[in-house]
């Protein structure tokens, strides 16, 4: 409950924060919402000597749509405006569908979608989503901006590829090339739970045609699980009920689940296959074609 | 905190850094000397003696530490106290005037929303950033608003209905 | 003595918050503001703070403890060690169930999260910080997670400390008869058979632990702020431990955030932040924190069943068996009935007219908390209502009875009170059958069968679950109920003060049950005094009469009822007082609520305040001055409210998850002091029904670790997925011995509900034949059952990959 001693920081720019971290030392950390990493604290599983607050940085508390088509979420926007996003709610499914299903409401009240990806949690729900969207996340460090995929960003369980002195300033979601169609499925005991299984997919279609696919996985193996293979069974044809079961067996194939706790390993490489086939089901271009 | 060490050995008792922090508590103005690692939910309780937020699980979960930051409500226990550096903060003492209770107070009073007491600041508090954004919530509305507040006593339901005739008192002051 | 009559200015009872006016909470007045008096919101001067290192082991030999590195942090003053604590006769302390328990370990740790040593400090930071630095070392033993384990050949003995213990047996015991069972057994038409377990739970109020000793060297007083549920037998048990005398020792309970069952035990830390203040000659604050609470404090449950019914094919029981095995952690520490080692399990099948039964009872040691009795469980009640009303679901399918008829026939009938139970209870009265009426009725039996049909059709899965019991409440009469040779009574005392104002003090400790405001209408009902005009005090041992607590819903049956004898006392020398004061004789003097009167003059008359004055200012020639009494209440019988509980659910084929569609829950608990907080109360139950049977539990891996401690794996239900509950009060069978007709009802819900929620659910998928899911009934359980069609446990150890 009591975290251990440490330095504490709140820069009031970018630059200074990443000086900050430049000359921290090994175990410095960036905190934002600090919703994942102040109850590892707690519990002693985290004890960073010096913590980089970057909640005074300006300019961060965005999450906008580029006149490209791009959505960019900047560091410090909190889950809960992206629940309550009409923009999300318009023109983003997929992200809409998980917004309200991370944590609970009080920690959507701190909590960021960019911690959330750095924190590389291997239950975290935004992962899969920023996957199946291929998103990625841009980086500021001592040697500039760079911009890592989301699929290249976790190294292992609560490991990233960030520097020791770069800090996540966005993430990047691209501009969809046809119509966006989607959701995130979350099997959670009860709200605030980690998720038993969870399965983002991300479509784009031209007329009734998926012109791009994207599913990932939370929770059924010790990171993010992307689904190629069930991608590729939906890209390049309408979606169709044939479609739908062979990207579905092609994504609990993917999944590596373990039996625990939470269930069985084929009961979750079954949801795993369940989820695909009602997200999938339900999204408009079946609807209009099923009726 | 500041703290003072019995001297219990030759050993230095060691410089324990804090940092200055300025806050606005229930509409008042304090400065305060922190620890870095001491929690928002310890300074409210113990260093300004407020101790109507609650502390009841040690993983982020239960909710009883609820307060208000900048009127969102957040789960203080997972906050640190220098954060509150700059910002405003509402406790459960600062719902009720001088002169009056606020509706939600009496509300959980009118439909029987507390047995306990121990989750029911925090529970005020997350229903009243509901309140403040969403004056005429339904029962779903405020269920969801308040999934985040663990109760053992009540089943939620009177806690449904307490917010319920808040929303309604709020709506019929004007 | 008798009620308000027919004078004319009799008050009106529910204007001055007397018998069934739902008056609003006293306590709530201090609660809403934040002014609450939890045990962490005192802070007493000079006040040291003390956190625990816990073992993460479940099984281990101790090889060496290195305490040096903690005494060094600045702000450190005391770290205790068991070696430290057995120099004082205190690494050990007696348990409310005649065994033994670790304060400190010494020798072995036997559960993980037990306690190895203590540090107390300036504030809990530091001492958290010292804890790390203690080094322990540990040598691993085999865990054990299971009676199954536990009784093995070749188990690791888990108390190698006690003399006599060979194994890891703590009793068997069994009631009934034996041969009368096996006959009507081998005279049945049928057998039905189920077997389960009931998974292990923690009571898990929201609100931890904790105590602030404060030893006075200067008066030799020891005084603990403490959160517990029974202050006085916390009194007594610290007299006993701690070797100071009892009038030495101030037990003082101020608010606490729900009890639940877990607030009754003595606990290490309770024990060591006494001696570490008796030490150091300051206060010292020990708080722990939930994880600390999850992992060592008293659980609940973790009970094996094997039972059988007996029947005829007409649907009559004709007896019931059962096994059963409790595993009862490392320690057999529950406070119980010390007569009966399985608690009141043997009040099973009590709504039922079961001619003869026998139960067989054993209790093994495993490394785990110690615990078992708590919850909301009456003293293991929640065990027999589940089994009975899950066997009973059981064999109805067998007999291929309709569920709700099967009960019915079988129900105590209406005019058979007092009845004799196969196991020696006598309830006391009841109205099942209308219960289960006004049950059918609200939730539309005949249409949702119907319904049920229709959406199977359409694959779709809908059940209903229906859970009767009765249960006793109200522990209990001097005769066979005693916890640590104390007998179970409880106590009031009313002081009226000159102006007709009250305080009352109970030795009952409300951790919610609202006390405060409900006491005060049992004072009101009997003497006219309002309510509001009634202070009531509990808690505090220097001032309030002795009583054993508040937990197995005994307050109202046992405590209630000494304030209503209490305030019969007063109305009794009232009455000579009025008599004085009318200037006729007692005789002539008749009662009507908050007012004396000549019978023959009702005109002429004297209200409870001028009586209360004159006891003070007027009183007759030879009479003590003052108006007040003590009352302590040796109770004839337990209460025995009934209820009807109701489900219907909906499963989801695919995934498992079950949503609940309705809730009905029937109550009859006799006399209603405050419907309103009778209601919250039975809301309350219905949660931990629910919780219990959705998604809470412990369990442990093979290696001893627990699966639920902490609230991320213990699963609380939120205000999202509970339900909403529609509750039923129009059967109100009085208590025929209560003082005024009350039966318990705290903990009726949790009794009785768990069987509803599961029943529905079996129901909803009953076309696979599967005859049991352990709790929670989580959708991969539920998943696996109908997809296998078999039978699903949740015994431990987890099953995973390996």
């Amino acid at each position: 409950m009591y975290p251990s001693r440490f330095r504490y920081e709140a820069p009031r720019s970018l630059d200074a924060a990443i000086a900050l971290l430049r000359d921290g030392g090994e175990d410095a950390k960036v905190m934002a919402g600090g919703q994942s990493l102040v109850p590892l604290m707690k519990l002693r599983f985290a004890s960073p000597d010096l913590i980089v607050d970057i909640n005074n940085v300006p300019g961060l508390a965005y999450h906008r749509q580029d006149p490209d088509g791009s959505l960019h979420v900047g560091a410090l926007c909190r889950h809960a405006e992206l629940e309550r996003s009409a923009l999300l709610g318009r023109a983003h499914p997929t992200m809409a569908a998980a917004a309200p299903l991370i944590a609970d409401p009080l920690v959507r009240n701190r909590g960021t979608l960019v911690g959330s990806l750095c924190h590389a949690d291997p239950q975290g729900d935004w992962a899969s989503v920023t996957m199946a969207l291929g998103g990625s996340i841009v980086a500021q460090g001592p040697a500039g901006r760079r911009t890592i995929p989301v699929a290249d960003f976790v190294t292992g369980p609560f490991q990233n590829v960030l520097g020791p002195a770069e800090i996540a300033v966005e993430a990047v979601i691209p501009a969809a090339q046809g119509t966006r169609s989607g959701g995130y499925l979350k099997l959670e005991r009860r709200v605030g739970d980690f998720a038993t299984v969870g399965v983002a997919v991300a479509l784009e279609t031209s007329g009734t045609v998926v012109i791009r696919a994207g599913i990932a996985l939370t929770g059924v193996g010790g990171s993010t699980i992307a689904a190629p293979e069930a991608e590729r069974a939906l890209v390049g044809q309408p979606l169709s009920a044939d479609a739908i079961e062979e990207a579905a067996t092609a994504a609990a194939a993917a999944a590596r689940p373990k039996t625990d706790h939470r269930g069985s390993a084929e009961y979750k490489r079954h949801m795993v296959h369940t989820f695909v086939t009602r997200i999938l089901s339900r999204t408009e271009p079946l609807a209009e074609r099923a009726a | 905190m500041t703290t003072v060490y019995d001297d219990l050995s030759d050993a230095e008792a060691g410089d324990v850094p804090v940092n200055r922090i300025r806050f606005t508590i229930n509409g008042k103005k304090k400065v305060a000397e922190v620890e870095p690692r001491l929690l928002l939910s310890h300074l409210i309780r113990r260093g300004l003696g407020l101790t109507g937020t609650h502390m009841g699980c040690d993983t982020t979960n239960c909710g009883a530490c609820t307060v208000l930051v900048d009127g969102r409500a957040i789960k203080s226990c997972t906050m640190l106290a220098v954060q509150a550096d700059g910002h405003e903060i509402t406790t459960v003492e600062g719902l009720a005037t001088a002169s009056e209770l606020h509706p939600l107070q009496e509300g959980f009073k009118q439909e029987h929303g507390l047995q306990c007491g121990f989750c029911t600041p925090g529970m005020m508090m997350a229903a009243k950033q509901l309140l403040d954004e969403n004056p005429a919530p339904t029962e779903e509305d405020i269920r969801w608003a308040l999934s985040g507040n663990l109760c053992r006593c009540t089943g939620y339901q009177n806690i449904v209905k307490s917010v319920l005739w808040a929303a309604d008192k709020l709506r019929s002051e004007g | 003595m008798s009620q308000a009559t027919t004078g004319s200015r009799a008050l009106d009872e529910i204007k001055i918050g007397g018998l069934g006016a739902s008056r609003k909470r006293v306590e709530d007045n201090r609660f809403i503001r934040g002014t609450g008096n939890y045990t962490d919101d005192i802070t007493l001067p000079g006040m040291l703070h003390m956190e625990i290192l816990r073992s993460p082991l479940a099984h281990a030999r101790i090889v060496s403890i290195d305490a040096s590195k903690a005494w060094e942090v600045p702000g450190v003053h005391l770290v205790l060690t068991g070696d430290m604590m057995a120099t004082r006769n205190l690494a050990w302390m007696p348990t409310l169930s005649y065994d033994t328990q670790a304060v400190l370990a010494t020798d072995k740790v036997r559960f993980q999260g037990q306690e190895v040593a203590c540090v107390i400090a300036d504030d809990p930071y530091i001492a958290k910080d010292a804890c790390e630095l203690i080094d322990v070392e540990y040598e691993p033993l085999p865990a054990i997670v299971n009676p199954q384990q536990a009784l093995a050949d070749g188990a690791p003995v888990i108390r190698d400390d006690k003399e006599n213990q060979p194994d890891n047996v703590i009793y068997n015991w069994e009631v009934g008869d034996r041969e009368g069972t096996d006959r009507a057994f081998e005279q049945a038409d049928r057998i039905s058979r189920l077997q389960l377990h009931y998974p292990r739970s923690h009571p898990s109020p929201i609100e931890c632990c904790g105590s602030i000793a404060d030893f006075n060297r200067s008066t030799s007083k020891l005084t603990v702020y403490m959160t517990s549920q029974a202050p006085h037998i916390i009194r007594a048990a610290v007299a006993l431990v701690a070797e100071i005398p009892e009038h030495m020792i101030r037990i003082i309970s101020p608010d606490i955030g729900g009890g639940f069952g877990n607030k009754v035990p003595v606990y290490p830390g309770y024990v060591c932040s006494i001696l570490a203040s008796i030490l150091l000659e300051r206060p010292v604050k020990w708080i722990e924190d939930k994880s600390g609470n999850l992992i060592s404090t008293g659980f609940a449950r973790d009970v094996y069943l094997d039972g059988e019914l007996a029947l005829r094919d007409d649907g009559k029981i004709l007896a019931v068996r059962m096994r059963t095995e409790a595993d009862h952690g490392a320690f057999f520490a529950d406070a119980q009935p010390s007569k009966f080692k399985i608690g009141l399990l043997h009040s099973t099948f009590a709504a039922y007219d079961v001619p003869v039964g026998h139960i067989m009872a054993r209790g093994t040691y495993t490394n785990k908390a110690p615990g078992g009795v708590a919850y909301r469980c009456s003293f293991r009640v929640t065990e027999a209502m589940y089994f009975q009303e899950r066997m009973m679901h059981a064999a109805a399918i067998d007999l291929g009875m309709d569920q709700a008829e099967f009960r019915r026939i079988n129900f105590v009938r209406d005019d058979d009170f007092p009845h004799r139970t196969p196991f020696g209870f006598l309830t006391d009265s009841g109205q099942y059958g209308e219960c289960l009426d006004v049950g059918l009725k609200a939730v539309g039996y005949e249409d949702f069968l119907a319904q049920k049909e229709e959406a199977r059709k359409n694959g779709r899965l809908l059940g209903l679950g229906i859970s009767t019991m009765t249960e006793p409440l109200g522990a209990g009469n001097s005769r066979e109920y005693d916890i640590l040779g104390i007998k179970m009574f409880d106590s009031a005392e009313l002081r009226v003060h000159m102006t007709g104002k009250a305080i009352l003090r109970t030795g009952a400790k409300s951790q919610g049950q609202g006390h405060e405001t409900t006491w005060a209408q049992i004072v009101a009902h009997e003497l006219g005094i309002p309510a509001e005009d009634i202070v009531v005090e509990e808690g505090d041992t220097d001032t309030a009469p002795f009583g054993m607590g508040t937990y197995a819903s005994r307050s109202t049956p046992v405590a209630g009822a000494a304030v209503a004898m209490a305030s019969r006392k007063v109305r009794a020398k009232a009455r000579k007082l009025a008599a004085h004061l009318l200037e006729v004789s007692e005789e002539d003097v008749d009662w009507e609520l908050g007012r004396f009167y000549v019978r023959s003059a009702p005109d002429r008359g004297v209200t409870i305040q001028e009586c209360a004055m004159a006891a003070y200012s007027n009183m007759p020639d030879g009479m003590e001055p003052g108006l007040e009494s003590v009352s302590y209440y040796d109770p004839p019988n337990l209460t025995w409210p009934f209820a009807c509980y109701i489900v219907t659910v909906e499963v989801d084929p695919q995934t498992g998850v079950w949503d609940v569609l309705n809730m009905i829950a029937v109550d009859d608990c006799g006399v209603r002091i405050n419907p309103m907080i009778v209601e919250g109360q039975i809301m309350g139950g219905l949660t931990e029904a629910y919780a219990m049977a959705n998604m809470q539990f412990q369990t442990y891996d093979a290696d001893g670790n627990c699966v639920g401690a902490n609230y991320m794996d213990y699963l609380l239900p939120t205000s999202w997925e509970t339900p909403g509950f529609e509750l039923h009060s129009e059967i109100m069978t009085p208590c025929p011995h209560h003082p005024i007709g009350a039966k318990g009802i705290g903990e009726c819900a949790a009794v009785g509900g768990p069987a509803a929620f599961v029943n529905a659910v079996m129901d909803a998928i009953g076309d696979t034949g599967v005859r049991n899911i352990d709790m929670p009934l989580l959708p991969d359980r539920v998943w696996e059952a109908m997809k296998y069609r078999r039978d699903v446990s949740g015994a431990p150890p987890v099953r995973t990959d390996d």
